[in-house]
């Protein structure tokens, strides 16, 4: 251990045990940043609700690189923090060698199934949200083309553009889809600049509906599509108010409510697998004020009427992580 | 593909490339000032960094756009004076003087942003006023219907913003400084042997602060193209590794400012290919993977370091601080 790592182990130690309440619970956000407007924001939004309803304390912490994962959740789990909450899939393979080191500490991770007895995963449906934002897509769409940008290339995002692919083809089985993936590495969910420009890309080759499932990358795609005079659609948070007038609908991931029942459970957090689709209101639609001119009643009705198939289970959304492929392209 | 189609697709091709490739003339240009004066700079992307920041950060707290590229010119400039400082003057290592300037901008900017608008180190999106836009050059849409010549200045010449025809002018601008004037042929003498400059009785210092300042005018340009130009605010690690990009297309240039503009253009090219046909099918035999659009920029950087394509031969003074007497 050099003597910088020592001097930084102790400052993180300092700053983490200043304050620290007896299982006060935590929340490590992932390289998107807490103000993603998507995602982790998302996230930040349930652990603020419970803060404000509760009054209690939490502890937050933003990743900045890949090395600070495990750093973060054994410093958080060393003081005494309970639960502790992650924001994203690329925390698994460190909470899986962290967990078992701190088996009176609960874990909560979003968007990945860690298998230790103290750790609950939840993980959602995102091909069904993902199906009903791609019906909307088809039905508003002119031209028959419509896009999808997303962020890194992961099963994940896979399965958002899968489901996405399924609801286009549902309206329009004649309909093009054109994919595009911003990058292979973390970097890709930070670039807004190469989101517009493949949301660019996409609008040339006829494109006039846009997805974006891609972090802060995805701002991007939708200013883009804001100023091409397209329709786009956010994700994971509610963005319908970015650009009024330009925003079809956001496919929402309850991020926030996995938080807030992760942080109220408390120390009594109940480990095991969650899924939360649209049944669970785990997922869904954005329809708000922002886009009620945007949507049609003939187009509502269509998607609240797949939305009761699939709960129903009459209809039935691949998921692209069972198998890792798609059956639609 | 028949060939309306393809000339069709070409077309946005172009358009796609040059758009992609200013941030890196701008920055690959500003490498080239300081790298020719003796200045080895890795600190680009911190630059352009600091400058994307401020310029969206001023434009959108005073709504207009020239007083966000002044201050983003001045961010970039402060920078390039830490490193002109810490190189010139103290004889520091001009690597590490890069470095930090490149961690002290990616701190500084989400840090600074957040204090400022609460957003953890996002600038809010921009209006209209505060941002560049396209400008139509004219006669583009009267002479669209000439045939192929027309669609070729409507699309890919006309229609982009004010910065990217700065940077297509700056490219002769500076060959033009570089060979064509007393202060261009001291500038690069002091890349190569500033011993004899200085016996000439001109100071190698003044000549690589110049430079090195010249450097940062450019990134802070690059930088305000990418929050104001490109994109339309600013995001924490913007830049994402084009500053590095562009001092690849400055090795792969030998140091020359057109071999500069057409590196930045193939690298733009690629990029725009790699965004417009994310797989390439050959033939209906195998498909190339966007992964492998998306890395031959270094892969092809690697295979000319490597000496494949001739050599490249930095400033022989590169790196060295100036000492006069031992």
């Amino acid at each position: 251990m050099t003597l910088m790592q020592k001097f930084l182990g102790a400052a993180a130690t300092l700053a983490l045990s200043a304050g620290a309440a007896l299982a006060d619970p935590a929340i490590i956000f992932d390289l998107g940043g807490k103000f993603d407007k998507s995602f982790n924001e998302a996230a930040f939004t349930g652990a603020k609700r419970w803060a404000e309803e509760t009054g209690g304390n939490f502890r937050e912490i933003e990743l900045t690189s890949e090395a600070q994962r495990e750093q973060a959740l054994r410093r958080f789990a060393e003081a005494g923090y309970n639960p502790v909450v992650m924001t994203g899939f690329a925390f698994a393979s460190s909470l899986d060698t962290v967990a078992p080191d701190f088996p009176d500490t609960k874990f909560a991770i979003i968007d990945m199934v860690v298998d230790q007895p103290n750790v609950q995963s939840v993980v959602y449906k995102e091909q069904e949200g993902s199906y009903l934002v791609g019906m909307m897509a088809a039905m508003a769409s002119k031209s028959g083309t419509v896009g999808f940008v997303g962020g890194m290339d992961i099963p994940l995002i896979r399965k958002f553009a899968c489901g996405y692919v399924q609801g286009v083809k549902a309206v329009n089985p004649d309909a093009t889809v054109i994919q595009n993936m911003t990058g292979t590495t973390p970097a890709a969910w930070n670039d807004p600049v190469k989101g517009g420009e493949l949301t660019k890309a996409q609008i040339a080759q006829g494109a006039d509906v846009v997805y974006a499932a891609a972090g802060s990358t995805g701002l991007g795609v939708l200013q883009t599509a804001a100023d091409e005079n397209i329709l786009a659609i956010g994700v994971d948070s509610n963005q319908n108010y970015l650009h009024p007038g330009h925003m079809l609908t956001s496919m929402m991931k309850r991020v926030d409510v996995a938080v807030y029942n992760a942080f109220s459970a408390g120390p009594d957090l109940k480990p095991g697998f969650n899924v939360l689709g649209l049944a669970e209101g785990g997922v869904d639609y954005a329809f708000d004020e922002y886009n009620k001119d945007l949507v049609t009643p003939e187009m509502k009705a269509a998607v609240d009427d797949a939305k009761a198939k699939i709960i129903a289970g009459e209809i039935e959304v691949h998921d692209y992580m069972s198998d890792n492929s798609c059956p639609v392209k | 593909m028949d060939t309306a189609n393809f000339f069709l697709q070409a077309l946005l091709t172009a358009d796609m490339t040059i758009r992609v490739s200013v941030v890196l003339i701008f920055a690959c240009l500003a490498g080239l000032f300081s790298e020719r004066a003796g200045i080895f700079d890795i600190g680009l992307e911190g630059k352009m960094l600091i400058s994307a920041f401020f310029t969206a950060a001023v434009s959108y707290q005073t709504g207009y756009i020239w007083y966000g590229v002044a201050a983003g010119i001045a961010a970039s400039l402060v920078f390039a004076l830490i490193h002109g400082v810490a190189s010139i003057t103290f004889r520091g290592n001009q690597l590490i003087s890069g470095v930090a300037i490149n961690f002290l901008a990616s701190g500084l900017t989400v840090v600074i942003g957040h204090a400022w608008f609460k957003k953890g180190g996002l600038t809010p999106p921009l209006s209209d006023a505060e941002r560049f836009h396209e400008i139509t050059l004219p006669f583009a849409d009267t002479l669209r219907d000439v045939p192929i010549l027309g669609p070729i200045y409507a699309d890919v010449i006309s229609g982009h913003k004010l910065l990217v025809y700065v940077a297509m002018l700056i490219v002769p601008l500076t060959w033009w400084l570089l060979y064509r004037t007393r202060f261009g042929l001291r500038l690069r003498a002091v890349g190569e042997n500033p011993a004899s400059v200085d016996t000439a009785g001109v100071s190698v210092v003044r000549y690589r602060y110049a430079a090195v300042l010249i450097a940062g005018v450019l990134c802070g340009l690059g930088g305000a193209y990418l929050s104001t130009s490109q994109g339309a605010a600013f995001g924490k690690e913007m830049t994402a590794g084009r500053g590095f990009i562009a001092l690849a297309a400055l090795i792969f240039a030998k140091w020359r400012p057109w071999y500069a503009l057409m590196a930045c253009l193939l690298f733009g090219f690629l990029e725009a290919i790699s965004n417009l046909f994310p797989n390439i099918n050959v033939f209906g035999l195998f498909e190339i993977p966007v992964q492998f659009t998306q890395a031959l920029p270094y892969i092809l950087t690697v295979v000319i370091l490597a000496g494949f394509v001739g050599k490249a031969i930095p400033p022989r003074a590169g790196g060295e601080p100036y000492v006069k007497e031992r």
